[in-house]
């Protein structure tokens, strides 16, 4: 089977429901993608695929096959990723980090297709993603910043 | 503190690869070379000097300076979000005369005997390093001051460290740390007597908060490591099939169904530990695969047959009841002055109240995960821990082999709030892999494992009762705390809080009311209790904050003033006084209840949060102090209760006195998620054990605080000091006033009482709502 991973084509032998998340951890290493729950419940293994936020650990790979997978490794290549990183180091959001991945892949998602979110949707696109530092009042602030719509 | 006087150091020029062994190698400098501490007999031991190893402040264990000028800094501390690899690195660079920029941290791996204890918990990190770690950087800089002077020919009075390098001001002459590095490694180390201590208003870094996480850039890249991602080559991952009942085991397992799951490669047993089970696997069925996701599916065929054992019968509702039934007699006595049965029978009005607090589980985000290969009669492991030290002692024991022959590489930490303090995970990577004939094992513990066989945090009913004066006074207080201790894991059920759990709030009340008993009936443990963020000081907080409203309630006055009438004047009680002889391991003269400063964060948050305010219908304000690891901590929250029942809050405010705040800007932010945290615990989060086994399994219905429900606005207010203060704990103390602040708060917004957690529906709908907007 053959996956396209952040532009890059990649060969792989994998069991066709083998969720995307195990391909990209166990078989890619690639670990910025993380694991959290194993259900969607929190957020932590989010990815884009075509550029919708997806969460990887209940995706099976041979669904995404031929599509544009985008992981939080390449962030910095994305001028929207690039904002969103910079405000969640701006504003000391991370503390410890791990749900951080996940976060800034649903923030990106989000200011992607509403460049300027009020806290309605920041709630809607984020409620999925869990941090259990209590870093919510930094991301909703980082979202604002990156937004370029200040951090009221 | 004089942990290295009698230490003969021994200076070693080596490569930094040698330093810690992971880094390339430049030239380099200030090395390794330490000796245990000998302990003086005896009198009481406090602070750092209390825990095992103690504290080191010897710069050629955390500080090596490369020929190229940088600096690399040893954080023995782990990182599970504090931000300690910033702060203590920052406060040895301050001391060093560092240019931040020039820094490196590099994370210690577990050798208390190297570096002085390493147990991340009991919010000490900081509290307990930062003298040693500017002692430390003192040290540094001083033996690059004498290198530079030496060199020159002058006195070392005559030089100074400046911002990385040393000069002489009266001829202008200058060398960069990195030139000076070799020759300084082979000077000796100043004693603690003369070292130099920067006044604190030289500080470059310290108490400004301006230096960024050190972590930060890789957290946002996803080039963090945790211990669940680290990889080896040829490694193969596990996960377990553990008992369902604490102490249960494994009759009989049939594996064929999972041995044909493509990717599996082996089934193993785990023999289990019965009760008391400590930081030992609860044993089980291993699955080995070539990923995570086979083991999982191999884990799915599994065909096992379960004995329970003596905790079958554990279930919540009616171990609830025993609770209840237990907190309605007399019990051990736990502390008592004046006479309490004399006074409440001559009381005006007495008042009683009961309150629940449920098991709760720390699920960090990073569930528990470690890797562990053996080559030559040596395991390595890698993994996420708070407890170092003692990862690597159960881990020898297990396998059988000599202390030196394990290494333990401390990774971050995805989250720990007590969790990772006890190495069970890392036991059964070891156990793996020494039974795959050292082959690297990564043991993966999924959600539904970290929910259903934890370490949870103790379940409790606490009981009070006040005898009112006419004034509405309290003449006479009652508690009784009855909760199954964290000690049943380490030995006989004691049934009785240890002075440990007692010392968290419930006896050491600072109020003055002269007939005060504390009492502590008994209640036996069904599942493996541990520390859980905050620890008992949970409910204890929740019980007797909640009281006093509900007793300014009956007296008719405002919750603040009565809190802090009842509180009285200023003083500093030594919590012997209070039958608290732990007093979290501080000295009860450096450290006494320093009522004053409980006021003040009470009083300020007050201020603060516009107390008394006039607020919509369906919104009120609550308020809630409390001491705790060694710091004063005060909530004002802002509820807003609409006409269904749905709970929001716009605002939450917190003062908090912890002395001298090293890193202001993550004191912060450990206060605001701590306040996070403290909603989630109050509004949702229950653990529930039903036949013995957890009722619980994942985030779907162990609800955790999410975003739609965190307060919008939390204010972080914090007081400052001097640093001759005595430093507080940071990482625990915000969580316990929020539950019983927010509480007050639904109180004054709907006249409800809330004395059970979690809330849930008991405002007639759900909490946390469905897809709650707050806006």
């Amino acid at each position: 089977m053959q996956l396209e991973v952040n532009g890059q084509m990649q060969n792989l032998d994998a069991q066709p429901d083998m969720p995307l998340l195990w391909v990209l951890r166990d078989s890619l290493h690639m670990t910025g993608t993380k694991f959290g729950c194993g259900m969607a419940l929190c957020g932590a293994c989010t990815v884009h695929v075509d550029g919708q936020p997806v969460r990887s650990c209940i995706t099976q790979v041979s669904t995404v096959a031929g599509k544009k997978i985008t992981t939080i490794e390449a962030m910095s290549a994305d001028a929207v990723g690039r904002r969103v990183q910079a405000a969640w180091i701006e504003l000391g959001v991370p503390q410890c980090g791990y749900c951080q991945s996940g976060q800034i892949m649903s923030a990106t998602a989000l200011l992607k297709q509403k460049p300027q979110p009020n806290d309605a949707d920041i709630d809607s696109a984020m409620s999925g993603n869990i941090c259990r530092c209590g870093t919510y009042p930094r991301i909703r602030a980082a979202i604002k910043r990156a937004a370029g719509a200040g951090s009221s | 503190m004089r942990l290295m006087d009698d230490t003969s150091v021994e200076v070693i020029n080596v490569s930094r690869r040698a330093f810690l062994g992971t880094m390339s190698a430049v030239g380099l400098v200030l090395a390794v070379g330490c000796s245990p501490r000998t302990g003086t007999a005896d009198p009481p031991k406090y602070g750092a000097d209390s825990m095992p190893h103690g504290a080191v402040d010897n710069p050629l264990v955390f500080v090596a300076i490369g020929t190229d000028g940088v600096v690399t800094i040893i954080c023995h501390r782990a990182e599970m979000g504090q931000g300690v690899r910033t702060s203590l690195p920052m406060v040895v660079a301050d001391e060093l005369e560092a240019d931040w920029q020039r820094v490196r941290v590099q994370q210690a791996p577990a050798d208390e005997e190297r570096f002085g204890n390493q147990d991340t918990d009991g919010s000490r990190s900081v509290r307990h390093f930062f003298a040693p770690m500017r002692r430390c950087g003192a040290a540094a800089r001083t033996m690059l001051e004498q290198a530079a002077a030496t060199q020159w020919g002058v006195p070392i009075e005559e030089v100074a460290a400046v911002n990385h390098e040393v000069v002489h001001a009266g001829t202008n002459r200058r060398l960069g740390y990195g030139q000076l590095a070799t020759a300084a490694s082979r000077l000796p180390v100043p004693t603690d007597e003369t070292l130099r201590l920067k006044a604190p208003s030289q500080f470059r870094y310290i108490g400004k908060g301006e230096v960024r996480l050190v972590d930060g850039p890789d957290m946002v890249t996803g080039r963090a490591i945790y211990g669940i991602d680290s990889v080896l080559d040829d490694m193969l991952y596990a996960v377990v099939a553990r008992p369902p009942v604490y102490g249960g085991k494994v009759v009989s397992y049939d594996a064929s169904a999972t041995l044909k799951v493509p990717n599996v490669v082996r089934v193993i047993e785990i023999p289990g530990t019965p009760p008391p089970s400590e930081f030992q696997p609860l044993g089980g069925v291993a699955v080995i695969a070539r990923n995570t996701w086979a083991a999982i599916k191999g884990r799915e065929a599994l065909k096992i047959t379960w004995q329970d054992g003596p905790n079958a019968a554990y279930d919540s509702t009616t171990y609830r009841a025993a609770l209840e039934q237990s907190a309605r007699a007399p019990g051990e006595v736990v502390r008592n002055q004046g006479d309490v049965a004399a006074a409440m029978s001559s009381a005006a009005r007495r008042v009683q109240a009961e309150y629940y607090i449920p098991h709760m589980a720390q699920t960090p985000m990073e569930p528990p995960a470690a890797t562990a290969r053996i080559v030559d009669g040596r395991c390595e492991v890698w993994t996420a821990t708070q407890a170092a030290q003692a990862t690597r002692d159960r881990v020898s024991k297990r396998l059988g082999l000599p202390f030196d022959h394990v290494t333990v590489h401390v990774t971050l930490l995805g989250g720990g709030f007590g969790r990772k303090s006890k190495p069970d995970y890392v036991v059964e990577a070891a156990l793996l892999s020494q039974a795959m004939n050292g082959t690297p094992v990564k043991v993966t513990w999924t959600r539904e494992d970290d929910v259903q066989h934890g370490y949870y945090h103790t379940v409790s009913v606490e009981h009070l009762e006040a005898g009112l004066d006419a004034a509405g006074k309290p003449v006479a207080w009652l508690h009784r705390s009855v909760a199954p201790s964290i000690r049943s894991i380490f030995g006989p059920d004691p049934q009785h809080e240890a002075p440990f759990e007692r010392g968290m709030g419930l006896v050491n009340v600072p109020f003055g009311i002269p007939n005060l008993r504390v009492e502590n009936p008994a209640a036996e443990a069904h599942a493996r209790i541990g520390w859980y963020r905050s620890v008992s000081n949970i409910p204890h907080a929740f019980a007797i904050q909640s009281f006093v409203a509900e007793l300014a309630a009956a007296a008719g006055r405002d919750p603040k003033d009565y809190l802090l009438e009842l509180i009285g004047p200023a003083q500093r009680i030594d919590p012997r006084t209070m039958s608290d002889s732990w007093n979290y391991t501080e000295s009860p003269t450096l450290y006494p209840f320093d009522t004053g400063r409980l006021r003040r964060v009470i009083e300020t948050v007050a201020k603060q949060a516009d107390w008394g305010r006039k607020l919509p219908a369906g919104q009120g304000l609550g308020i809630a102090g409390h001491y705790s690891f060694v710091t004063y901590v005060a909530a004002v929250v802002q509820v807003a209760v609409n006409a269904k029942g749905e709970l929001s809050i716009p605002r939450v405010d917190v003062a908090l006195d912890c002395g001298p705040q090293v890193n202001p800007e993550r004191v912060r932010s450990q206060i605001e998620g701590a306040c996070v945290m403290g909603v989630g615990n109050a509004l949702s989060s229950q653990i529930t054990f039903k036949a013995g086994r957890v009722e619980q399994s994942n985030f779907n219905n162990y609800e955790v605080a999410r975003i739609n429900v965190a307060p919008r606005d939390i204010r972080v207010h914090l007081i400052a000091s001097d640093f001759d203060v005595p430093l507080g704990g940071v990482g625990e103390p915000g969580v316990p006033p929020i539950a019983p602040a927010l509480c007050n708060a639904i109180f004054a917004a709907t006249g409800k009482r809330i004395r059970s957690l979690p809330i849930r529906d008991q405002l007639g709908a759900s909490q946390p709502p469905a897809n709650a907007s707050t806006s």
